[in-house]
């Protein structure tokens, strides 16, 4: 340290300085926005991606077109990303049963590896939404944060407790319970069919991290109330107290006007 | 004959009244006979019944019992997990239950197995004779005839004005009761500052500003003025006006109205998110039907004819923050909304005459 204290007032010092400036500027920014592309890099061999292109040409091609470059029935999905394929394959949604309001979750009918490389070939296309690091996904975050968040920009779809909602013509949100913290992951950067998306500008990796952890929480916690009917609020509410209530009054008035023997 | 009005069932014209002239006279059957209970013959049932009772208000102590232990014994601290909140809830609830039904229900028993049964008639009180009611006319009449009311028509119409314009002091003082909104309503944060320099738009609930770039196709952003968030006071007042919702569409999918052309920015649009109709958040958005959706009453906004209402009670559409990006990027509100945000309210048509921005 002293030996560079002495030579501060070299006539270079300014110039190595700067240079010395400009060289952390540009070192921390170039290694933000590899950062930023981390998730774009594939680990997909190049088999992974011919197997997958097959997979695609056998079962999606018919909706979603040659290449991926969509039709009439299905839109394109060059673009869309591993995680779009993820969540929608990993799910079930796709390939998709029947026409409807929405695609529905069911039993996922690819396995792990033939999902993998359905998302290899369709982010081999173009670069899209990647499959999260299992460190954005481990609902170890702050989970005060994510109900902050979760209330803000999901609960008016998702319902404040998560359990869903009706949205119009038959289209609904989807209760988040026993939903993958991944799958949720993908969905917020993906937008899967009528949800908005979410990216990274506007939730950070981090606040999503703090959303799948304040659903998990809640979902290991339990109703602190007791018994929370579905959760869905004055509905289910409303018809216990109106059947089982009511029972019980009309109970009591047949017993309090009956004779006893 | 033909006479249908007079309700007597013995001069019906249109039934055919032979052999029914005789009607026979209802008679009071009376009080049936008394049926003594178990517990009136047999003194074991009494007994019985006895213990029951006695066993309704044991179940009712320790009912209370169970409430005061899980008070006292469960402590719950800031640090109590939710199991023990739950297990908490459900003994303090389950004991108040069995507190008051045991002393109902034992009441109850009581007083069907045990305490006297017998039947009482009680006769109807005599019907106020035509002689008392006549004196009651005489004394109404009496105090009208002795006031003088009717042959002083002078007194009569002062009184008469004067009752009627005794209450108006009191609507002036009602109205003092409160602040009145005046404009308040009429404006948000959004309008630029003092000094002219635009509102950026803020993400919820964290106030950093939103870029452009950030938005992408397809995306919802909550949103916020720039610096809601340091406000000191009314700070949810002024959120509960100013909030809005942000979205970004493919542009050729907006039919802007030749106003509001230059309102929206690359297919990002900005609108309230309070429903025109009472005040919810409209917050429901579906990215591919571009349907605002409020979630209290189902009114439905479409995002692709500037929010009109296309289904439901609202009767005006979502109101549009005109917005645009800033030197730096980031978007900005160009002037406050051009109309009052909301429900409609007494004062709102003159607002909207305003020029707010």
């Amino acid at each position: 340290m002293k030996a560079i204290s002495q030579k501060r007032r070299h006539p270079l010092a300014a110039i190595a300085l700067l240079l010395m400036g400009l060289l952390v500027t540009g070192g921390l920014y170039a290694v933000a926005t590899t950062v930023n592309q981390a998730k774009a890099d594939t680990t997909y061999s190049a088999s992974d991606v011919a197997e997958g292109g097959k997979l695609f040409a056998a079962n999606c091609a018919t909706c979603h077109g040659v290449g991926a470059s969509g039709s009439q029935s299905g839109p394109s999905l060059v673009g869309v990303g591993a995680a779009a394929v993820d969540f929608q394959v990993g799910t079930g949604r796709m390939p998709m049963q029947m026409n409807g309001p929405q695609a529905e979750k069911k039993p996922a009918q690819f396995n792990e590896a033939q999902t993998k490389q359905l998302a290899a070939y369709v982010a081999s296309l173009a670069p899209g939404p990647a499959i999260p690091e299992a460190s954005v996904i481990d609902g170890k975050g702050d989970a005060a944060k994510g109900g902050e968040l979760f209330r803000t920009n999901c609960a008016m779809c998702h319902n404040a407790a998560a359990a869903g909602g009706a949205l119009t013509r038959g289209k609904f949100a989807p209760a988040l319970a026993g939903v993958s913290g991944q799958h949720i992951y993908e969905a917020m950067v993906t937008g899967p069919q009528n949800m908005p998306v979410f990216n990274d500008a506007n939730i950070s990796p981090e606040g999503k991290r703090d959303i799948i952890t304040y659903l998990k929480q809640i979902e290991s916690n339990g109703s602190p109330g007791g018994a929370d009917l579905g959760a869905l609020g004055p509905v289910s509410e409303g018809l216990f107290v109106w059947i089982a209530g009511l029972g019980v009054i009309i109970a009591f008035t047949i017993w309090l006007t009956s004779r006893t023997s | 004959m033909g006479n249908h009005s007079d309700g007597s069932p013995n001069h019906s014209g249109t039934v055919a009244t032979a052999g029914q002239n005789e009607v026979e006279k209802f008679q009071d059957p009376g009080i049936p006979p008394h049926r003594l209970r178990l517990a009136d013959t047999d003194p074991r049932a009494a007994k019985k019944a006895e213990r029951q009772v006695a066993l309704l208000f044991g179940i009712s102590v320790v009912g209370t019992l169970i409430f005061l232990v899980s008070y006292f014994a469960i402590d719950l601290g800031n640090d109590s997990s939710i199991a023990t909140i739950r297990l908490q809830n459900a003994l303090l609830g389950i004991g108040t239950a069995f507190a008051m039904l045991g002393i109902g229900t034992g009441i109850v028993h009581w007083a069907k197995a045990l305490m006297p049964d017998h039947e009482v008639s009680e006769e109807r009180h005599a019907i106020r004779t035509e002689e008392d009611r006549q004196a009651a006319v005489r004394i109404v009449d009496d105090i009208v005839e002795e006031t003088g009311i009717k042959r002083r028509p002078l007194i009569r119409n002062t009184l008469l004005g004067a009752v009627a314009l005794a209450p108006l002091p009191a609507l002036a003082i009602f109205g003092d009761l409160g602040p009145r909104p005046d404009f308040a309503l009429a404006h948000t944060m959004w309008a630029p500052g003092p000094d002219g320099k635009l509102k950026r738009l803020a993400r919820d609930p964290d106030g950093t500003p939103i870029k452009a770039a950030d938005v992408t196709i397809g995306s919802a952003f909550h949103v916020i003025p720039e610096g809601l968030n340091e406000l000191s006071e009314g700070k949810l007042n002024e959120k509960a006006k100013s909030v809005v919702l942000l979205m970004r569409l493919d542009p050729a999918e907006l039919h802007p109205s030749p106003e509001r052309i230059d309102w929206a920015y690359n297919g990002i649009v900005a609108y309230s998110k309070i429903c025109t109709h009472v005040g919810c958040p409209v917050a429901l958005y579906e990215q591919q039907t571009h349907h605002l959706l409020c979630p209290c009453h189902q009114s439905t906004f479409d995002l692709t004819q500037q929010c009109k209402v296309i289904f439901g009670p609202a009767s005006r559409p979502l109101p549009q923050l005109p917005i645009a990006v800033d030197s730096e990027g980031y978007l900005v509100a160009t002037s406050d909304f051009h109309e009052p945000v909301g429900p409609s309210y007494w004062e709102r048509e003159q607002h909207v005459l305003i020029p707010n921005s």
